[in-house]
Order: structure tokens, then C-alpha cells, then sequence
């Protein structure tokens, strides 16, 4: 087990590499000039121009200026904006943000996920089978950003249930408009899934068998039902994280959230190397992490799973 | 110009109007005082406003865009002010006395301190332009201090034309003549910095100390990518004390975020209008909403190096494009009425504006002299080929490029298309480095309320942002006539003269005026839009 850990953790290291190379190659190849784009719709003076690019590296050649990138990172350098502000500091600010505003969205979308698909595979085919069907047709239909603009509108600035933006409160409980939209987006997959494997569950044999021997339907459901039929969840989990990582991006934005995405954006369109990709390699490093998590649980719901070690 | 971060030259604010709006304002604040309770004025109460994380450090001389921009003219105080209607008046200034126009002696009252209790003098003015202007500090804003004495882009140099009489007067001298100079002076880059400043600039820059109606409120007031908090400077004494105890800026990343709170009741003052309110807003928000015409001219330009339109065939070939272009019915329908047909190269809220310029008819929609002027030009070159005007997809201009070229088309019976790049600054390099082979969408915000901002940067010949490589001989000679005198009334006659010749040549095809639209909360009056859309914070008042 702990062997198998430390394999998945090496196989990361390349992965960081190759991510990080690879992203800083298509940022240096975006073109544009954003020195040029500081001074709007104003024509700087070229000698200025020539110092700024010089200050950032950007008059090197593209592996010159990655290696730039990467010897700093080993100290812990991971560069700074235009606005003199480390980038390492941005991301403490705001990774924390969108990693509580992912969390309670897979939170509130894994709950109701499993309560609904467990219920609607139990009654298959009956009115709350189908009406939840047709509910998450409908989320599923549903792009995000209009998701989010109608949840802004009605229960927000119509309704004022909740505060239509999130900016300087970003506590947990100030997050649960955003989190519940961002929930939503990814529910309906998840309760189908549920639903689907809580059905295959509910044939097999074992199934029959507890039922025979006796046990009531209070303890053959949770234990013997729905344990096994979590597996593909788990699995789904790993890739649901990544869609919540993009759509934060979207859902960050329209709800004014200080999160990783919104800045994120705010760099692209500004051209700013070190921010992007630096952002970016935390996504892909998280996405690594997750995803060994999401393997090590396996073996915890399903003992069949045993990491060896080849 | 300070630049706007959300959208870029796009939706900006301002001025004119200040009648309309002080009418609907002093209308709704018939408080009289000690009235009844939740309708009194409150003097210490904090005014939301939105903004955006200031992209440089809160240094007056490197910050050019709107984020910082709207920060630091509320901590600091310049020589001068701008009231509502583009009008100056002295803040820091006793006087300012122009010599000739090559020359000016700058009185600064006495008594004046920053928030740390150091005086205000000759030599935080001097400093402070030095820093800014020297070359090896690489400030943002350094053009500013191009036409004094002793200025270099090129290699460190004393601003030799600065000169310390003693600690409250000081000259300058400057390497051409610049009638408007004084008038510049208001603009952030010009703001005075503590002694303290220069021990850690960096430091600085993250808390910074000033002289204007508001200060930080404590050392980490920024909170970055949140917002910042402002109050009330006790000891500020000077034209514009705030009626209010202070200024919450939160930063939005998106016009639409802040426009559901102000409608949401989480925001007293807004700035901006997102292209998706523009058809609502007014209804949304009533006797609350601002749209009035703003400092910012909106054009497309044409290089003379393009195939058919150099000498007479080019210009034959943009007055008939320019004629094929209906203004009127693009702002009505595309802009909702947030945009005001151009009638010169200037902006309505700035003094010298005319709308009454000779040969200004070939900015008047005419399909008749459309379609003759393009047959004339022809018969020199027959047309081949199509028109397109390039613009930056991230800008929201898709529409109105759309709405130009179709009505170009339908007009001129030419094929005409517009030429997205995906972001500004992929539009912007290929217009730097002259590659760009169509007609492009170019704008201008005014730095400071002059007709000679709109016209000496953009066409005087080699200008700096004469990105068209427009070169008139006539053109040049009125424009120095009119720097160079010092009679505000005959400078604008000369600049205005100097247009009439663009408006033959055409260097830039005016397109319209931007508006200023905003809107403020149920519980704040007297909000007005200063002359560069930006509010006047210190004279909003918020009921308990």
C-alpha cells in the first residue's frame, strides 16, 4: 500500500514537468503583445516598451524564459504580475476560496445525487422515478452561465434569499448560492449514475441472497445496496472535480467570487505568463492528488481491490 | 488614458448632463435637517462603489487605467481639480501662473500635509515627477512628463526644467509650447508624493500615503481581489471635503456581477452599465440611472498605406465610406441610445466641442454623395477586393463593427466584413507594428478636459498614437498654432480649424461619442459624474 503511494507520487513528478512545460509553451505561443495592450489604446514610446518586455523576460526566447519560471519555482519563486504582486500569494488567497466553494458543491450535488438515484432506482418506472428524470434532463440541458444568471436574478436580487455577489465575505456560508448552482451543474450525471448502479446492484445475487436469509430491507439497502453501488461515483468524483474547476471559472465570474478562476481569466485575457501558468499546474497537481485519493478509495468500499505492486 | 480594465474602451461616463442629473438629485434630497428619521443625511456613512483590483502597484506615475486610477484620485490631491463639467480649479495650487507657453511658476498653499503629517511642498511635486519620469523606472504613465525639460525616453535624465524657488513655489520649463499645460496638471501622474514614499516604494505602492479627501483606512486596507476601504482624511483641507464618511470599492471582474447588486440593493454607486442592461436599465432603475455623453471618441481608422486609399482616390474612398455610414439609426438600435453620433474628432463634454464645423456633413448618413464619391474615386483606380474593419473580439464590438460595415455595404454595394482578433492585445500588436493590412476600430479617452488631448497625440505627424502614419503639413501648423497660444478661446479656434482639415483627410473615420452610463441606489444623492466618467465620490451623501 504504502509502496503503491509513493509509485503514484512519482508518477506525478513528470506529469508536473511535462503539464508545466506544456502550458507555459501555449501561453508564450497565444499571440499578441501584452506589454503593448498595459497602455490601452495609447501607442507607448518604443524604448519603453523595450525595458518593460526586458523586465519580464518576455524579449528571451521561449525556452530561456521557461527555464526562467522553472528554477524559480524551486525556490519557491513562482514569479509576479504586472501588478507586482507574487503570484504565490495570489494563489494562497485564492485557492482556499474556490477549493471551499468545489467542496460544498460536490457536497451538495453527491448528497442528493445518491438520495435521489437510491429512490428513484428503488421505485423504477413510477412517478418519482420519472419526474426526477425529467428535472435532471433539464439541469442537465441547462449551460451553467444561464443557470447561474437565473439563480442570480430570482433568488438573489428578486427574492433576496441570498446576496447576488460573493467579493469580500467569502466564508463558507456566504458561498451557498454559487456552490448550489455549480452543485447543480454536475448533479444530474451523478444521479443518473446512482440510479443506474443502485439497479444493476439490486440483481445481483448477494442481494437475493440477504433478502433470503432473512435480513430486512432497512439494513440490505444501505450496507449490501448501496456501498457497492457507490463505486462508480468515486470513479465519477475524480472527473466531476475537474468539471467544477472549469465551471468555477464561469460561475466565479458571474457571481463576483475572488476564487481561482476569476483571476485566472483576468490573467489570460491580460497576457500574464508566471499567473497562468502557475494557476494551471495547481489544477493539474490537485487533479493528480484527487485522483490517487479516488483510487485509494476503491479499496476501502469494494476489499476485492487490492493495490500489488508489479 | 486610463484604460478600462472590464472593457476596454468601452462603456465610460460622463459629464454634460450634470444639469439633468443635479435637477433629478437635488430633487430627490429635500432633507431638511434634523428631518425625519430615515431620511437624514448621514456624514459618516460609507459609500459602496464598484471597481476593479488596481493592475500596478498604487503608484500615481505607473498606474494608467481605471482599477488604480479611481483609487488614487480619491487619496491623493494634484495642483488641480476637475469639477463636473470638465472646468478646473486649485486644489493644492495657491496659483498657477503661465509665463509663456513654454514657461509656468506653480504657488502651492501652505500648511498642507499628507496623512502622515509631512508637508506638502515644491519638493514632493518635483520628486515625485523625477521618479515618474525617469527612464530606468519604467513608469506606465512617463509620457506625461515628455514635454519638460530634460525628459528622455531613451536614457536617465533629469527633469532639468523643474525648478525650486523655494519649499512652496517651484517653474517649469518646457521643451515646446504647451498653452494647456496647466490644464493637465489634475491628472494622477501629476500627484505630489511624501518623503517617506522613497525609503520602500514597494511597500508604498501596497499602502500608499496621500494628501486627498480620503486615506487608507489602516495599513492592508487593500484586500486584493476584493476590494479597498477609504475614509474621510480628517485634515484635509481643500475644495473637495467629502460629504460622506467614506468609500467601500469593491472590485468586480464583471459589469454584470456588479450590476445585480446594485439591483440587488448591495451597491450605491455604479459606474458602468453591462452591454446586457443596455435595453433595461433605464427602466430597471428610473430617475437612478446616468447616461450622458463621456469624454471617449469612438473611430475606425484607415492607413494611407492600404491599397486605394492614399492621395485623392483615398480620400475620395473614405468620405464616401464615411458617408455610407448610418450613425444614427447604429446607436439607436445597437447602442440603445448609449452612444452619441460624433460630429467632430473631440467629445461633447470637453470646451472648444462643435457640432457645426465646416465640412462636418461628411459625417451625416447620404447614400447619394456615398455612392458619386466612391464612382469618382473609380475612375483613378477601379475597386477590387473587400473592406474590413478589425476589431478585438473581448470588447464587445462585434455588433456595431456588424451594423458599420452592412450599412457600408448596402450603401456602396461593396463586399464589407469585420476582421475579429480574439483579444486586445493581439489587435493591438499587429497595429503597433504597422502589419495590420484593413481598416481598423480606434478610441480615445481623454486624459484631461482639452480639445488638443483628442488631436495632438492622435495626428500631429510621428504623434505617438497617430496610428494611421497620418501626416498633414496643415494640420501640424494649426495644432502648434494652437498649443502655443495662450488665449483658451483662440487656442480652440485654431484647434478647431486644425479638424476641419482632418475632416477632408479623414486620418480616423469618427464614429460616435461614448456615453457615460451608470446608476446609484435608493439611498445616495447628489451623485455626478465628473468630466472622465468617474464619480464624484466626495459629494455623495447616503441617508441613515
Amino acid at each position: 500500500m504504502a509502496f503503491y503511494i509513493l509509485r503514484r507520487i512519482l508518477q506525478a513528478i513528470p506529469v508536473f514537468f511535462g503539464a508545466t512545460l506544456l502550458i507555459y509553451f501555449m501561453v508564450f505561443a497565444m499571440p499578441g503583445d501584452p506589454i503593448a495592450a498595459l497602455f490601452g489604446d495609447r501607442t507607448p514610446n518604443p524604448a519603453l516598451i523595450e525595458q518593460l518586455r526586458a523586465q519580464y523576460h518576455l524579449d528571451q526566447p521561449f525556452i530561456v524564459q521557461y527555464f526562467y519560471y522553472i528554477t524559480g519555482i524551486f525556490r519557491l519563486d513562482f514569479g509576479v504580475s504586472f501588478s507586482g504582486q507574487p503570484v504565490i500569494e495570489t494563489l494562497g488567497r485564492t485557492f482556499p476560496i474556490t477549493l471551499r466553494l468545489a467542496v460544498m458543491a460536490v457536497a451538495i450535488a453527491f448528497v442528493l445525487a445518491i438520495v435521489i438515484g437510491l429512490f428513484s432506482a428503488l421505485g423504477k418506472g413510477g412517478i418519482f422515478d420519472n419526474v426526477m428524470l425529467v428535472i435532471a434532463l433539464i439541469f442537465v440541458a441547462l449551460p451553467i452561465f444561464v443557470l447561474a444568471f437565473l439563480a442570480q436574478y430570482f433568488l438573489a436580487v428578486q427574492l433576496g434569499w441570498f446576496r447576488p455577489t460573493v467579493g469580500a465575505q467569502n466564508d463558507w456560508g456566504d458561498l451557498w448560492l454559487p456552490a448550489i448552482v455549480l452543485g447543480f451543474s454536475v448533479y444530474a450525471t451523478s444521479m443518473r449514475l446512482t440510479r443506474s448502479s443502485t439497479i444493476d446492484t439490486l440483481n445481483q445475487d448477494w442481494v437475493r441472497t440477504a433478502y433470503s436469509k432473512g435480513l430486512p430491507r432497512e439494513r440490505v439497502i444501505p450496507v449490501h445496496v448501496l456501498r457497492n453501488s457507490l463505486i462508480p461515483m468515486i470513479t465519477d468524483l475524480g472527473t466531476v472535480f475537474g468539471v467544477l474547476m472549469v465551471g468555477a471559472t464561469v460561475t466565479e465570474g458571474i457571481f463576483n467570487v475572488p476564487g481561482v478562476g476569476n483571476t485566472l481569466y483576468q490573467a489570460i485575457i491580460r497576457g500574464e505568463n508566471p499567473t497562468v501558468v502557475s494557476f494551471v499546474t495547481v489544477f493539474v497537481v490537485v487533479y493528480v492528488f484527487i485522483n490517487i485519493v479516488v483510487d485509494l478509495i476503491y479499496g476501502l468500499l469494494d476489499p476485492r481491490i487490492r493495490y500489488v505492486s508489479s | 488614458m486610463k484604460r478600462n480594465r472590464i472593457a476596454l474602451a468601452s462603456a465610460a461616463l460622463l459629464v454634460a448632463g450634470a444639469m439633468a442629473l443635479a435637477g433629478c438629485s437635488s430633487g430627490s434630497t429635500p432633507k431638511p435637517s434634523g428631518g425625519s428619521a430615515g431620511g437624514d443625511v448621514d456624514a459618516s456613512a460609507i459609500i459602496s462603489v464598484n471597481g476593479s483590483e488596481p493592475q500596478n502597484p498604487l503608484i500615481p506615475t505607473n498606474t494608467n487605467e481605471t482599477g488604480g486610477g479611481k483609487i488614487l484620485d480619491a487619496i491623493f490631491s494634484g495642483l488641480i481639480g476637475y469639477a463636473a463639467d470638465g472646468s478646473v480649479f486649485n486644489d493644492v495650487a495657491k496659483e498657477i501662473k503661465v509665463d509663456d507657453p513654454q514657461h509656468l511658476t506653480v504657488t502651492i498653499r501652505e500648511g498642507l500635509k499628507f496623512t502622515n503629517g509631512e508637508d506638502v511642498n515644491a519638493d514632493s511635486f518635483i520628486k515625485a515627477w523625477n521618479y515618474g519620469a525617469l527612464a530606468s523606472n519604467k513608469q506606465l504613465s512617463s509620457y506625461f512628463f515628455e514635454d519638460i525639460e530634460g525628459f528622455s525616453y531613451e536614457k536617465d535624465s533629469e527633469l532639468t526644467g523643474l525648478k525650486k524657488v523655494d519649499d512652496h513655489t517651484f517653474t517649469i520649463a518646457l521643451n515646446k509650447p504647451a498653452s494647456d499645460f496647466a490644464q493637465r496638471l489634475g491628472y494622477s501622474a501629476y500627484f505630489p508624493l511624501p518623503e517617506s514614499a522613497w525609503k520602500d516604494l514597494a511597500a508604498f505602492g501596497e499602502n500608499p500615503i496621500g494628501n486627498g479627501p480620503y486615506m487608507l483606512d489602516g495599513a492592508g486596507a487593500w484586500k486584493h481581489e476584493t476590494g479597498i476601504s477609504l475614509v474621510k482624511n480628517p485634515d484635509y483641507d481643500g475644495p473637495r471635503k467629502p460629504a460622506n464618511g467614506g468609500l467601500n470599492i469593491k472590485f468586480y471582474a464583471s459589469q454584470d456581477a456588479a450590476y445585480a447588486d446594485l439591483t440587488g440593493d448591495q451597491l450605491d454607486v455604479l459606474d458602468a452599465i453591462p452591454d446586457s442592461a443596455f435595453a433595461t436599465f433605464e427602466s430597471d432603475l428610473g430617475d437612478r440611472a446616468v447616461n450622458q455623453p463621456a469624454a471617449i471618441f469612438q473611430s475606425f481608422t484607415i492607413p494611407e498605406r492600404l491599397a486605394h486609399f492614399s492621395g485623392d482616390e483615398g480620400k475620395l474612398r473614405r468620405a464616401a465610406l464615411s458617408m455610407a455610414i448610418n450613425r444614427d439609426e447604429i446607436t439607436k438600435v445597437i447602442f440603445q441610445g448609449t452612444r452619441t453620433p460624433a460630429s467632430d474628432f473631440t467629445s461633447p463634454v470637453i470646451d472648444g466641442w462643435s457640432d457645426s464645423l465646416k465640412g462636418a456633413d461628411v459625417l451625416k448618413f447620404n447614400e447619394k454623395k456615398a455612392k458619386e464619391l466612391w464612382a469618382e474615386a473609380d475612375k483613378i483606380s477601379p475597386w477590387s477586393g473587400s473592406f474590413q474593419i478589425a476589431y478585438n473580439a473581448d470588447g464587445g464590438h462585434q455588433a456595431w463593427v456588424d451594423a458599420t460595415v452592412n450599412s457600408i455595404k448596402n450603401t456602396l454595394g461593396i463586399d464589407a466584413s469585420g476582421a475579429p482578433y480574439p483579444t486586445f492585445k493581439e489587435l493591438r500588436a499587429k497595429v503597433t507594428d504597422r502589419t495590420i493590412e484593413t481598416a481598423f476600430r480606434t478610441g480615445w479617452q481623454a486624459d484631461y478636459p482639452g480639445l488638443y488631448n483628442f488631436l495632438g497625440p492622435l495626428y500631429a505627424t510621428n504623434a505617438g498614437s497617430n496610428d494611421g502614419d497620418y501626416s498633414s503639413p496643415e494640420f501640424d501648423k494649426l495644432l502648434s498654432e494652437g498649443i502655443s497660444a495662450t488665449d483658451p478661446k483662440e487656442a480652440n479656434k485654431l484647434f478647431q480649424q486644425a479638424q476641419e482639415v482632418l475632416l477632408q483627410d479623414l486620418p480616423a473615420t469618427p464614429l460616435w461619442y461614448s456615453n457615460v452610463v451608470g446608476g446609484f441606489g435608493k439611498k445616495v444623492s447628489n451623485v455626478k459624474f465628473g468630466w472622465n466618467s468617474v464619480p464624484l465620490y466626495d459629494e455623495i451623501t447616503k441617508t441613515k
